[in-house]
């Protein structure tokens, strides 16, 4: 255990490190050796080369989900990839109706632009998932008016890691004329996206976490049947009007090549990250009183989100020094602010208040796990020791007959 | 978030950190709520002649939370119970040099000793 390097990585949901492959593609489009055009150049070499890396990105990016390239359009990451996606095609169809669909536990780029929405007049639903984080299918239907003209839901969840059934809401959405979008920023590279047969019309893409650079991302606008969108940045019209801003060759190049890369080793990939999970989840499950948040089986390779009881969440991580984790309450605020994902689900704040997300990716070793497994272990042990809570659920009280004297 | 050296120090080595049998020399205390990420359980054990002997602690709560309780039960060793009330969240939050979004937690520690005094008081009488 002596050669690890601490502290141990396992915030892998969080971003990427970029692969060596592709910094060293990166790095050949920045300076005057490389190829540091400007794509939109048409009058010289120098813009004709950086074109051409470009478009070599685009057929990249394309083939991992099975997409024509002329459907994706490059943004600075998913955030603005889900901004444009939702803003742009509720303002282009507000005429059709005024109602959107999407769920408590989408990302803030989702959440906030649908807000943004509400105040420009339109109606958002936001749909509860059940216990395991999933979308039951019966509830969208039930939620869907005339009105409707956009489902948004997220492929992966970024805090549990669940994936939802986007084949079966495509089926739904597209046969009632209801625009689908996805934001896919945790799930490229991590499960098998097929737009040739998912019903998807707008899908958000991320490159940071997936081994490439932060700073990019693109949107997939499905041609046929043709989606439009409003632009929501102005200027030079490039990519075809959708989103102006010249485009930053040496990330898109970084973008290709890392999703490159993720179609190339994502089965063998997936198997290994499957089975350093299993090997973490393993080495906390028989622990008393842990819980797993959202479904363990429809949830990607290397998500484990559990929640430890009688324990709180920042003394955990402030004992878990040595591993980069992230916990489900944010304590930067003097409110503890539980995860709003973890309380959708209709887990209570002291389970939500004492969860952890560990994230492995494709440089964490077997080592590293049985060393966090370690720390964990000790870690809950000593807090649990301080815990009257616990020392309460030992004696068989019920925390809940409890009357706290809240502060 | 950055922790003074004496927080990571009580978050460390606990002083402390236990159970006292309860009978009517022991005054317990228990404040907070888990709902709110803290729960603080204060017990004392008052001599005779009206000293505290002996103090012990748990906390459920976050870094700052367990040094808080955990450098009270050292403060209120050796005094008298009117002595140990005189000891205040200022105090507390000074020693540890806590941040303002930790200052609750020096409050909850507060509110322990009181709670543990007033329940050592109500079974003597």
């Amino acid at each position: 255990m002596s050669d690890i390097k601490l502290p141990i990585y396992l915030d892998y949901s969080a971003t990427t490190p970029i692969d060596p492959r592709v910094a060293a593609k990166m790095s050949e489009y920045l300076t005057i050796e490389g190829n540091f055009g400007n794509p939109a150049s048409r009058s010289h070499e120098f813009g004709w080369v950086a074109e051409e890396a470009v478009d070599l990105a685009r057929q990249q990016v394309a083939d991992l989900v099975n997409a024509d390239p002329r459907e994706i359009i490059w943004t600075s990451g998913a955030t603005e990839a889900d901004n444009l996606a939702i803003k742009g095609a509720a303002h282009f169809y507000k005429k059709k109706g005024n109602h959107i669909i999407t769920m408590k536990t989408e990302h803030k780029a989702v959440l906030d632009t649908c807000r943004q929405l509400e105040r420009e007049g339109f109606e958002v639903t936001y749909l509860d998932p059940e216990e395991n984080g999933l979308l039951d299918l019966e509830k969208l239907k039930a939620a869907t008016t005339d009105q409707t003209i956009m489902i948004s839901v997220m492929h992966v969840n970024n805090e549990i890691g669940v994936i939802q059934d986007i084949e079966a809401i495509g089926e739904f959405a597209r046969e009632r004329g209801i625009i689908f979008h996805v934001d896919a920023a945790q799930s490229t590279g991590k499960v098998e996206i097929d737009l040739e047969r998912l019903k998807v019309d707008l899908m958000s893409f991320s490159a940071h976490k997936t081994y490439g650079p932060k700073g990019i991302g693109a949107l997939y606008v499905r041609r046929k049947p043709r989606v439009r969108l409003e632009a929501q940045m102005h200027g030079g019209g490039h990519e075809r009007g959708m989103r102006s801003g010249t485009l930053a060759t040496h990330q898109i190049v970084g973008m290709g090549e890392a999703f490159r890369i993720a179609q190339e080793e994502m089965a063998t990939e997936n198997e290994r990250i499957r089975m350093l999970r299993d090997r973490l989840y393993n080495g906390l499950n028989d622990m008393e009183e842990v819980y797993v948040n959202g479904d363990i089986e429809h949830r990607i390779a290397g998500n484990l989100n559990i929640s430890f009881n009688f324990v709180e969440g920042e003394s955990l991580i402030m004992a878990l020094r040595d591993l980069a984790v992230s916990s489900g309450s944010a304590c930067t605020s003097a409110s503890l602010e539980p995860s709003y994902v973890l309380r959708a689900l209709g887990r209570n704040d002291e389970l939500a208040h004492s969860s952890i997300r560990f994230t492995i990716g494709r440089f964490t070793t077997a080592e590293e796990i049985d060393y966090a497994v370690v720390l964990v272990r000790a870690a809950v042990e000593k807090l649990r020791d301080l815990s009257p809570l616990w020392d309460m659920y030992k004696d068989g009280i019920d925390l809940n007959s409890v009357e706290w004297v809240a502060h | 978030m950055a922790y003074s050296e004496k927080v990571l120090d009580h978050y460390e080595n606990p002083r402390n950190v236990g159970v006292l049998e309860d009978d009517d020399s022991v005054g317990t205390g228990m404040v907070g709520a888990p709902a709110c990420g803290d729960v603080m359980k204060l017990q004392i054990k008052v001599s005779d002649a009206g000293i505290i002997e002996d103090a012990k602690f748990k906390t459920y709560g976050c870094g700052s939370a367990i040094a808080s309780s955990s450098l009270v039960t050292e403060w209120v060793k050796g005094k008298s119970l009117d002595e140990a009330a005189e000891i205040k969240n200022t105090h507390i939050a000074e020693e540890l040099a806590l941040p303002p979004v930790k200052i609750h937690c020096s409050v909850l520690a507060e509110d322990a000793i009181a709670a543990a005094i007033d329940n050592y008081r109500s079974k003597k009488q």
